[in-house]
């Protein structure tokens, strides 16, 4: 017996790869270059979309039948804003070095395309179990996406992962340095991150033939 | 039976396998095919894509062969500095010597080595992957990218560069002619910005600089345009015909304003490059070379700023140093990524001069501009084209609503008149 039912476990995996928000709807690419030069920013962002798409999805979709549909804009600003505060404060509470790091793109969490996307397309036309896996779903195919690029970006870049020296201490010259490595100082900047995500989207695409458009 | 049709012979009876197309790169290198076309009319010429790179490549061999000179005079002249000597550079008494060659060969012959394999085999491997045939755009690639660099650059550095800038600058456009970017830039804006240390100071312009920094035989290897955005003008020794001939520090095959004007001519009188777009980026460099003149002469800058070195350099001057004639001569021609109308082409080279003198006065911490420059008027040469185009079609239309106009103006008047005499 099977947890989700098929259809249900469509809405969570589709979006993982298939139907990614990042490479294949192009949304959420700002902050997929904003704050990916580092592996933790990426994970932190991550669960946080996680966190309020999933509850955000569920709260509109409870809410869907009293909204009237010619304020629902504000309607659902006011909810992504409330659940974008929450995890702000938590953030600041428990990860104050982190909440600085990801700075403003916390607070730009409310104008996520993702966001606001799945509540209009989905949350507002679907009960609250199938708008809470649609929301879960997408939001993890954009961390899946984030976290990719922070990896490379921070290995490659810094020569670190999670802040933990892999690639060995560039200023003692141990480890890869020894031999005269050096990180790519270009991995750091937000150009390179757009050219990995065209690189991931090159990929997929080679993987998938399905997904190439017509011209 | 020669080699020519041996190669023929072996041509068919690879065809349609895997490995053709690599194989037929190398057959085509400096063989004509037999293969004839066999509808319609064509003309017949000898200066395919093959012809033109091997042409642009002649150009550059004099520029390489003095940047191995080249190297190997800068290295002992700095050491000679180091100790107190200063050297006056004369073409047979102390540049073209066995030493200097050796030094220099040592030194640039595998970054060469280095650019042309790593680039050839990605290009390989796209045209076995895509099954069309290898596409000669990276002969002029391999060559110029060795040229444009520092001297000591890692190895490695040059292979990650070159990949990047083949794969990402060119082949995910479509290969060969579909590139936006000149993917030889494209591999040196990478170098700079992934690996600045290597690529920009005063130490990597001069070999083994950077190996002897801080010890007690340290050389320095400072260009002219790094003295001059520091302020140090004065303490620099070389003359205006140094400068001219190329006994400067730079990248490998930039310093010779001489052989490279020299390539470029030979480039103008074959054909290969657009003389619009060499003047007028000249012009270009001069105007914005001027208009800083003025400015310091007007005491609109104060001396102890920091602009004021480079701004007060004799605008004329810009175009001997650095790499702005390297620049204008073989990188901003590209036929591909530069612009196509003959109108276009003088904005194009006009803007290349102008922003590259811009971004050498204003950026102190990086007195060289031209590559930027030209990458940034290749995302515009489009733009560019598109304008002039539709310029063109806006006039022939008003002609053609003119002449309209007239006829109809005519045709009503002869109306009046025949109205009149009837």
């Amino acid at each position: 017996m099977a947890l989700l039912s098929k259809k249900d476990s469509r809405l969570i995996l589709d979006p993982l790869a298939d139907n990614n928000p990042i490479t294949i709807q192009v949304l959420g690419i700002c902050s997929a270059l904003a704050i990916t030069a580092e592996l933790k920013a990426s994970i932190v962002m991550a669960l946080s979309v996680v966190f309020v798409l999933g509850f955000g999805n569920v709260v509109i979709s409870l809410m869907r039948n009293i909204i009237p549909s010619k304020i629902r804009i504000i309607v659902q600003l006011v909810v992504v804003a409330t659940l974008v505060i929450i995890v702000d404060q938590v953030l600041k509470a428990f990860a104050y070095e982190l909440s600085k790091t990801l700075s403003v793109f916390i607070g730009l969490i409310i104008t996520n395309c993702i966001i606001m996307g799945r509540f209009e397309a989905f949350a507002l036309a679907n009960g609250p179990w199938k708008s809470f896996l649609d929301g879960i779903g997408n939001s993890a195919g954009y961390g899946l996406i984030l976290v990719i690029i922070g990896f490379f970006r921070e290995l490659l870049g810094s020569g670190t992962l999670l802040g933990i020296k892999v690639l060995g201490d560039p200023i003692e010259k141990t480890g890869l340095y020894a031999i005269g490595y050096e990180n790519n100082g270009f991995m750091l900047l937000s150009p390179m991150a757009l050219i990995v995500v065209g690189i991931i989207i090159w990929v997929q695409r080679s993987r998938n033939k399905a997904l190439i458009e017509e011209n | 039976m020669s080699l020519k049709s041996n190669l023929h012979n072996l041509r068919e009876k690879y065809k349609g396998k895997k490995m053709a197309p690599a194989f037929n790169a190398l057959h085509t290198f400096l063989y004509t095919p037999n293969e004839t076309t066999h509808s319609g009319g064509h003309i017949r010429a000898v200066d395919d894509l093959k012809r033109t790179m091997n042409t642009v490549i002649m150009a550059l061999v004099p520029v390489l062969i003095f940047g191995i000179f080249n190297a190997g005079y800068q290295h002992y002249a700095a050491v000679d500095a180091a100790n107190g000597i200063i050297r006056q550079a004369s073409l047979f008494g102390n540049f073209i010597t066995w030493e200097n060659f050796l030094m220099g060969a040592w030194t640039v012959l595998p970054l060469v080595i280095v650019s042309y394999v790593v680039g050839l085999v990605v290009e390989f491997i796209f045209a076995v992957i895509k099954g069309h045939e290898v596409e000669e755009g990276y002969l002029v690639t391999g060559m110029l990218v060795p040229l444009i660099v520092p001297i000591d650059t890692p190895l490695w550095m040059l292979a990650v560069a070159v990949v990047f800038g083949v794969v990402i600058g060119k082949e995910v456009f479509g290969g060969t002619g579909m590139n936006i970017l000149n993917p030889a830039l494209t591999i040196r804006a990478f170098l700079f910005f992934a690996y600045p240390t290597w690529m920009s100071g005063d130490k990597v312009w001069v070999h083994q600089a950077v190996e002897k920094a801080g010890g007690p035989d340290a050389i320095s290897g400072e260009t002219i345009l790094g003295f001059l955005a520091q302020g140090k003008g004065s303490e620099m020794t070389y003359s205006v015909s140094d400068m001219f001939f190329g006994f400067i520090p730079g990248s490998v095959g930039e310093t010779s304003t001489l052989l490279i004007l020299l390539g470029g001519l030979f480039l103008i009188f074959t054909k290969i490059a657009s003389w619009r777009i060499m003047v007028s980026a000249v012009a270009g460099a001069l105007v914005m070379g001027l208009i800083f003149n003025g400015a310091a002469e007007l005491g609109w800058i104060a001396e102890t700023s920091k602009f004021y070195g480079l701004m007060s350099f004799e605008f004329w001057k810009h175009l001997l140093v650095g790499g702005l004639a390297f620049g204008i001569v073989y990188m901003a021609t590209d036929p591909v990524t530069g612009s196509q109308t003959d109108k276009g082409k003088w904005i194009y080279g006009f803007f290349i001069g102008f922003i590259s003198v811009m971004i050498r006065v204003f950026n102190p911490a990086y007195p060289e501009g031209v590559f930027l420059a030209i990458l940034l008027m290749n995302v515009f040469a489009p733009t560019i084209d598109h304008y002039v185009v539709r310029a063109n079609v806006n006039k022939r239309m008003k002609r053609l609503q003119a002449s309209a106009d007239l006829a109809g103006g005519a045709h009503g008047k002869a109306k009046e008149l025949k109205a009149e005499t009837v």
